[in-house]
């Protein structure tokens, strides 16, 4: 059955959770009862991207983009624009914008995202391999087992230039040459699915878009290094990507796509998935593997690499989702197409997770060498309510602020080292002028602390330390050897820590220290808070020339702690305010100040 | 705000000689503090399919949680016996990771996102609110035993921020007056009401 429409149905987890499934029935309803069902499918994709307009729907072939639907519009998209061909505008996404942010494949113009990573995500079925396949897929494993060797395979990863997408970018063909030259009758796969970064979700979105790619990628790894076992470490806390991938992994075996003797050459290789269990650490490999292998997932000192001694002892490759979902498009298109993407060093695109106080919050895919500017304002819309740019970070906890100075700065990896950041798996946070530095910084730093395994000093002690001084200076208590503090427990951190998380625990407050002194100098030495969000250093207080004496204030004070007669000025008593700050939200003459 | 652990004082207490596995519930048994759960045959038949694969600790304890909520202590008590590990290996498998629970949620487990972007967005704000509307503090059960409230890390909705699950419906975009009628939702109206 050829169908000539397609009403394309954001199944990802922001907007299938809320209203998605029952949005999908709705419209195949409708498509049925209306008699549409010869010539319209109804597809359930992976995530769109543009989860702050969620849910989102799409119809293809004019590619128009409904968004904020609800089921009670199925019956007029399908009425009007399926059937009549007449767009609903109440429901329609302005046109220009739409293009920027869902660009086609092939369509020449908009430049600003690129999709290799996301090729699938929002176009194809997550639960039917039959999709995938009908878009390439599997095309590359193909290729792999019947018309390359291993050192082709390795050759073409090489010109490529692709790095891990994890965090740390180490180049990819250089894992797996490692595993592949170490003599061993058993060799691992690992997919580090551990999304532990708050504020990020790039890899849940791919896998429960297209969790194909992410199979298919493993299985010629597997076939290049000489492993007959994957294994994907999911989050437990993603279970409609579980659920997508085990589907996923029995249709390959129906498919014998995976399994024994894959289409006949011989090969055998198969994947399992195995559980996380909320902690952060066990994204850094050895910690992982650790996790893996049932014990608390803490890591050990390396070398030796995973890549020589992981798994059970045995040679293992880990890659993150990002990168393994580009790799069977790199064997598809050549490493020297993938090369010609991105900046020097950094080849290909980067999926972010644009989020924080940016208008159009979502998944984006961009070339590597795109700067935040281009990003924030032009694909993100800029920030929310007009407000004034602060910060962004990005590598999460690991991470560092980017100060407007760089907005310009194009993104790849060694630009955001430079800075003080890093590229990180993806997260990238918008923050505005409502936002405090230190108290970011505290945030981040209490994540780290809490997720600190314990095992080494500098970690567990030093970032115990940071966290301590940062509460300190944000109930106005800190001096200015504090900060000197901060800054020598901070590098000792990056030096002796065992793993990533320790190494990087120190790179939000260190990063801060540079691009934003001024907020730690107000904090400590003003004893004010910028941004009003530290409530030890905020006041609030009654401008008596703009108070009219409505009562609306006194009214909504939890604590009753305002007074002041009808038509007469009122006053707060600041020994009992709480610092809610209800009053100054419900104020309607502005006479309400706080600093 | 982090969610603190509090459960080890009151969960699944190790003695210093309840290393052994077998033996450690002879130990205990008879205190009348281990529990009378017992493991149903479908999750017997589950562990005894896992037992010969490498790692399997951590997928028994997920399913045992899927099944109870919780891992009780009568359950680890078994699992050691059936897995062959000692008992304090459990332990300390559940203490590390911050998924499993020793103690029982309420019938309605609420758990308020705090990554980044929900925090930059007020889950803060949405905690403290839950907390005066239910009577109680985060990581305990309301005396009805109906809600539990717990913060966790990012949930992966970022785009919806801030954001909350009730019993693993995602609620988006939430403000501090959504809240009252979502616990209404779950039976909760006559707390709101309070």
């Amino acid at each position: 059955m050829a169908f000539k429409k397609f009403v394309l149905v954001c199944g990802g987890e922001g907007c299938g959770s809320d209203l998605g499934t029952n949005l999908c029935d709705a419209f195949r309803r409708e498509i049925r009862d209306r008699g549409a069902d010869q010539d319209t499918q109804v597809v359930r994709t992976g995530c769109f991207g543009f989860c702050r307009k969620g849910p989102v729907v799409k119809i293809l072939p004019d590619e128009t983009l409904y968004v904020n639907v609800k089921p009670d519009d199925a019956a007029e998209i399908v009425f009007e624009h399926v059937l009549r061909g007449r767009p609903v505008t109440r429901l329609r996404y302005d046109q220009e914008e739409s293009r920027r942010l869902t660009r086609l494949e092939g369509s020449a113009f908009y430049h600003k995202q690129f999709r290799i990573v996301l090729r699938n995500c929002g176009y194809i079925d997550p639960e039917s391999i039959d999709d995938y396949i009908a878009r390439d897929g599997y095309a590359a494993l193909e290729k792999v087992l019947f018309e390359m060797k291993p050192q082709d395979v390795i050759a073409e990863l090489r010109e490529s230039g692709l790095r891990g997408r994890g965090g740390a970018g180490f180049p990819t063909w250089r894992k797996w040459v490692f595993t592949k030259e170490v003599p061993s009758d058993e060799k691992y796969i690992i997919c580090n699915a551990d999304e532990g970064d708050p504020g990020a979700y790039m890899d849940r979105s791919t896998l429960e878009g297209d969790p194909h790619s992410v199979l298919e990628a493993m299985a010629i790894a597997g076939r290049t290094v000489g492993a007959r076992q994957g294994y994907i470490y999911i989050r437990a806390e993603y279970p409609l990507a579980i659920k997508r991938l085990e589907i996923a992994i029995t249709q390959a075996r129906e498919y014998g796509l995976l399994g024994r003797d894959i289409l006949g050459s011989g090969f055998d290789f198969d994947i399992e998935l195995r559980l996380g269990a909320g902690a952060f650490v066990c994204g850094e490999e050895t910690a992982l593997i650790a996790s893996i292998e049932g014990k608390r997932g803490m890591p050990i000192p390396r070398p030796p690499f995973p890549a020589v001694r992981g798994l059970w002892g045995k040679p293992t490759v880990i890659n993150n989702v990002e990168t393994l979902a580009n790799i069977p498009v790199i064997m598809l298109r050549g490493g020297k197409w993938f090369g010609s993407i991105g900046t020097a060093t950094s080849k290909g695109t980067k999926v972010f997770a644009l989020t924080g106080k940016v208008v159009n919050s979502g998944l984006i895919e961009v070339p590597m060498g795109t700067t935040l500017r281009e990003i924030i304002f032009d694909i993100g819309g800029g920030i929310k309510g007009g407000k004034k740019f602060k910060a962004a970070q990005t590598g999460g906890p690991s991470g560092g602020l980017i100060p407007a100075a760089y907005l310009d700065t194009p993104i790849d990896y060694e630009s955001l080292g430079a800075l003080g950041s890093i590229m990180g798996s993806g997260g990238l946070i918008v923050m505005d002028e409502d936002d405090c530095i230190v108290d970011v910084n505290k945030f981040y730093l209490e994540f780290t602390v809490d997720e600190s395994c314990g095992k080494c000093a500098p970690c567990r002690v030093g970032g115990r330390s940071m966290f301590n001084l940062l509460t300190k200076i944000t109930k106005g208590q800190g001096t200015d050897e504090d900060v000197d503090q901060l800054r020598i427990i901070g590098h000792a951190l990056q030096k002796a820590s065992l793993c990533g998380l320790g190494q990087t625990a120190p790179n939000p407050v260190l990063s801060a220290l540079r691009h934003f002194p001024e907020e730690y100098i107000a904090h400590i030495r003003d004893k004010k808070c910028p941004a009003s969000k530290c409530l030890d250093l905020v006041t609030y207080y009654i401008l008596p020339e703009k108070c009219i004496g409505c009562t609306l204030c006194a009214r909504h004070c939890p604590v009753n702690c305002i007074s002041g007669e009808r038509r007469k000025i009122h006053v707060i008593d600041a020994a009992r305010c709480i610092k809610c700050g209800e009053c100054y939200r419900v104020c309607k003459f502005e006479a309400v100040s706080r600093g | 705000m982090i969610a603190e652990r509090q459960e080890s004082s009151e969960g699944l207490t190790i003695r210093p000689d309840d290393s052994g596995h077998s033996n450690a519930r002879e130990k205990t048994e008879g205190t009348g503090s281990v529990g009378t759960e017992k493991l149903t045959p479908e999750l017997t038949d589950f562990i005894i399919r896992w037992r010969d694969k490498p790692g399997n600790l951590i997928m028994v304890l997920h399913r045992i949680q899927e099944t109870y909520r919780y891992i009780p202590r009568a359950i680890a008590f078994q699992v050691a016996d059936l897995l062959r590990v000692p008992l304090a290996r459990i332990y300390g498998v559940i203490t590390f990771y911050h998924f499993f629970r020793l103690k029982r949620p309420g019938r309605h487990l609420i758990s308020v996102c705090m990554g980044t972007a929900c925090y930059l967005r007020g889950a803060e704000d949405l905690i403290q609110e839950l907390e005066t509307l239910l009577g109680t503090g985060l990581n305990t059960v309301t005396e009805d035993g109906e809600f539990s409230v717990e913060a966790v890390r990012c949930l992966g909705c970022c785009g919806l921020a801030p954001v909350l699950t009730v019993d693993g419906q995602v609620y988006g975009r939430m403000t501090k007056e959504h809240l009252a009628d979502i616990l209404a939702k779950y039976g909760g109206q006559s707390l709101s009401a309070k």
